[in-house]
């Protein structure tokens, strides 16, 4: 499995919607084929169309805050020694968390669309928060779906999501988790795909949600670019950009500008969701070699049964709470131009105290999980190594788990 | 070569002047034997049993098949559980076709050869596979061609007249419209008239193929419909086996006594 250089990760795939000839696709009822085939057309134009591009950098800046801020974690790398820890703050986008991108684009594809009403899933809730945040701003009638856990867990991303005006729809079925918002979500856009757009929360689920979302939090590494060269004044020898890894959304994001760099020169390492540290219950389906299956209209790595039923996953942080991931990097895993590794819940609770004991930031629990990897490796590599951590989301909407688990937020 | 079970049985209903009854139930709703007994009892009124095999990410079923699939997986149904029903039920009942329903995963984890020939070994006449639409199907629907199995494309409201004539093109002998936009048991939210009208169209596009009409049909409305070829009646099945349940009444009658007075009002 090969990557091409000089063409985005989310058009490398086949006229069948394929990436490296086996991930993705489009596995869905015939209901929906017309619905994503105009979809997929809108935005092919969209994406070329120079007004659109303006319109999207115009509330990328004035709306979402770009660029987020790159920082050097100083405190942190002097205590740990070794390598040097930088963050980028994603966290500080409109909204608190990378979320942002992807829903700002789906709400304006929405409207150009000519549609007024908008769905969309979450697990941590911070894609349903940005969703109903954008379709305030856009003036769009809004659904979230959420899993009835994820509801209980994430209350301060609900009241945000309601006091934009969304109505969140919960979901009883299964593990009542992402997976099932995920699949009522898709279940009720089956039902009214001829007046409503649907928005998926990651870059999961059929082909064009995978190139939608990926195209909107490019964005991240565009920014990175820029940063990293006013900062060093040229890209440095060697870095390690860590991310975590539920969807995979964010981790793409951050990613996508430097996939054509040598992987001695830039390191791409991904964090996914090892559960709870005594469990056999996690979220991590590329570090523990899940087998390939179909989830929610694409193939990937997918925690599942011999049987093909999917399995219950279990994690502190609910954004990563997900069997499946993105089908871009099961192909970056396979073509081994990024390495995917996972830290339990433990580990993001430890990362969570030694980052906030030392630094002016608050990462939440997905980030935590990225955070875990830099403490882990930055102590055995040299001092000229600079490891990037993507800052995806603000803890605040942890605020509960966090009281519970450490004795204070 | 003689004519597919499925093509036997919409002869017959044409002979009879009326539509083919086609059920849907779920394999191991609410436990492996009482299935096969809703199945045998039932298919004394069916024409063409569907028998689904459960998946616990469904993104095409609305809540009543969910809760079928949800209680099945909950006992432990496997997929070779599903194949030895449907093969206790074929050794009595010879003639009547049955078509196995599902989500693609299932059978891409058990592998599509291994599928197909345990298909062939309980003597399965037929599939419907939601979530492998056409033209990604193709290739499959071959394969079941070849192991004279028949592969059910499906056709919603917004296929395109183009597309319509390639799925057509590509099907066996039996074609499945869905008749509005929704999840599996819907309320029927467009009239009788509009899903017949559509259905014409198809039908006269296709003159040799079988036509039936799913989602949304019940004892209500079965009979508004019976202008089709065939049409399937599955949540309102699965509606009466959760509430047998709960009222803690005879599953396999109550459910028999619903497809008798469903057939009743076709004849």
């Amino acid at each position: 499995m090969k990557l091409k250089k000089g063409i985005p990760l989310i058009d490398q795939h086949d006229k069948n919607g394929f990436w490296g000839g086996k991930f993705g696709g489009n596995f869905i009822p015939e209901t929906l084929k017309k619905p994503v085939e105009d979809l997929t057309i809108k935005f092919q134009k969209l994406r070329k169309d120079k007004k659109f591009i303006r319109k999207k950098d115009f509330y990328f800046k004035n709306y979402i805050g770009s660029p987020t801020p790159f920082i050097k974690l100083e405190n942190l790398s002097n205590s740990l020694g070794g390598a040097q820890i930088w963050a980028k703050v994603v966290s500080e986008a409109n909204g608190g968390a990378h979320k942002i991108y992807n829903a700002t684009i789906h709400a304006l594809i929405c409207k150009a669309m000519g549609k007024k009403y908008i769905i969309g899933d979450t697990g941590a809730g911070y894609a349903g928060k940005m969703l109903s945040m954008a379709a305030k701003k856009f003036g769009l009638k809004c659904k979230i779906f959420m899993g009835a856990k994820d509801i209980k867990r994430q209350k301060p991303n609900c009241d945000a999501m309601k006091k934009n005006g969304a109505k969140i729809v919960p979901v009883y079925s299964g593990s009542q988790t992402l997976v099932d918002a995920v699949s009522e979500c898709m279940r009720y856009w089956v039902s009214n795909c001829d007046k409503v757009h649907m928005a998926v929360g990651s870059t999961v689920g059929p082909n064009i949600f995978v190139k939608i979302c990926g195209w909107s939090t490019t964005q991240i590494s565009k920014e990175l670019k820029i940063q990293l060269k006013e900062q060093f004044n040229k890209i440095p020898k060697k870095i390690k950009l860590i991310n975590c890894v539920g969807g995979g959304s964010s981790a793409y994001g951050f990613w996508s500008e430097f996939i054509d760099y040598d992987k001695k020169q830039i390191e791409l390492i991904g964090v996914e969701a090892g559960g709870p540290k005594n469990s056999k219950l996690h979220a991590a389906p590329l570090s523990k070699n899940a087998k390939i299956g179909i989830l929610h209209g694409a193939a990937s790595y997918v925690c599942q049964n011999k049987e093909g039923q999917i399995s219950e996953t279990k994690s502190i942080s609910a954004g990563l709470d997900y069997p499946g991931v993105s089908p871009i990097h099961c192909f970056l895993k396979d073509a081994k131009r990024a390495r995917y590794t996972f830290a339990t819940d433990e580990d993001a609770l430890n990362a969570y105290k030694i980052v906030t004991k030392h630094e002016k930031l608050n990462p939440s629990l997905e980030p935590c999980h990225a955070f875990a990897e830099a403490i882990k490796i930055a102590p055995r590599l040299s001092k000229d190594t600079i490891i990037v951590v993507n800052s995806c989301g603000d803890a605040q909407k942890d605020r509960d788990i966090l009281k519970k688990r450490l004795g204070k937020y | 070569m003689s004519p597919s079970l499925i093509k036997e049985a919409f002869l017959k209903t044409k002979k009879e002047n009326r539509p083919a009854l086609i059920t849907f139930t779920v394999a191991g709703d609410n436990s492996k034997n009482k299935s096969l007994e809703i199945l045998k009892s039932i298919s004394q009124y069916a024409d063409i049993c569907e028998l689904g095999f459960p998946h616990n990410a469904p993104i095409g079923d609305g809540d009543q098949i969910q809760t079928s699939s949800h209680r099945a997986i909950k006992n432990g149904i496997k997929i070779s559980d599903v194949f030895s029903i449907a093969k206790k039920f074929k050794e009595i009942k010879k003639t009547k076709p049955i078509i196995l329903m599902g989500y693609y995963n299932i059978i891409y984890q058990y592998g599509e050869n291994n599928f197909l020939n345990d298909c062939n070994k309980s003597k399965v006449d037929g599939l419907i596979i939601v979530d492998l639409p056409f033209p990604e199907n193709i290739k499959f629907a071959n394969k079941c061609k070849k192991k004279k199995i028949n592969f059910i494309q499906l056709i919603s409201p917004l296929t395109s007249h183009l597309r319509l004539k390639h799925i057509i093109k590509h099907s066996h002998d039996m074609i499945y419209y869905i008749s509005m936009l929704s999840t599996t048991g819907g309320k029927l939210k467009i009239s009788s008239k509009k899903i017949l009208e559509r259905y014409s169209k198809i039908k006269n596009l296709s003159k040799l193929k079988k036509v039936v009409i799913g989602f949304g049909i019940t004892e209500k409305t079965i009979e508004s419909l019976k202008k089709a070829d065939g049409l399937v009646v599955g949540s309102a099945i699965c509606k009466e086996i959760t509430d047998s349940i709960k009222k803690r009444q005879n599953i396999v009658t109550n459910v028999m006594n619903v497809v008798k007075r469903l057939k009743n009002k076709i004849k």
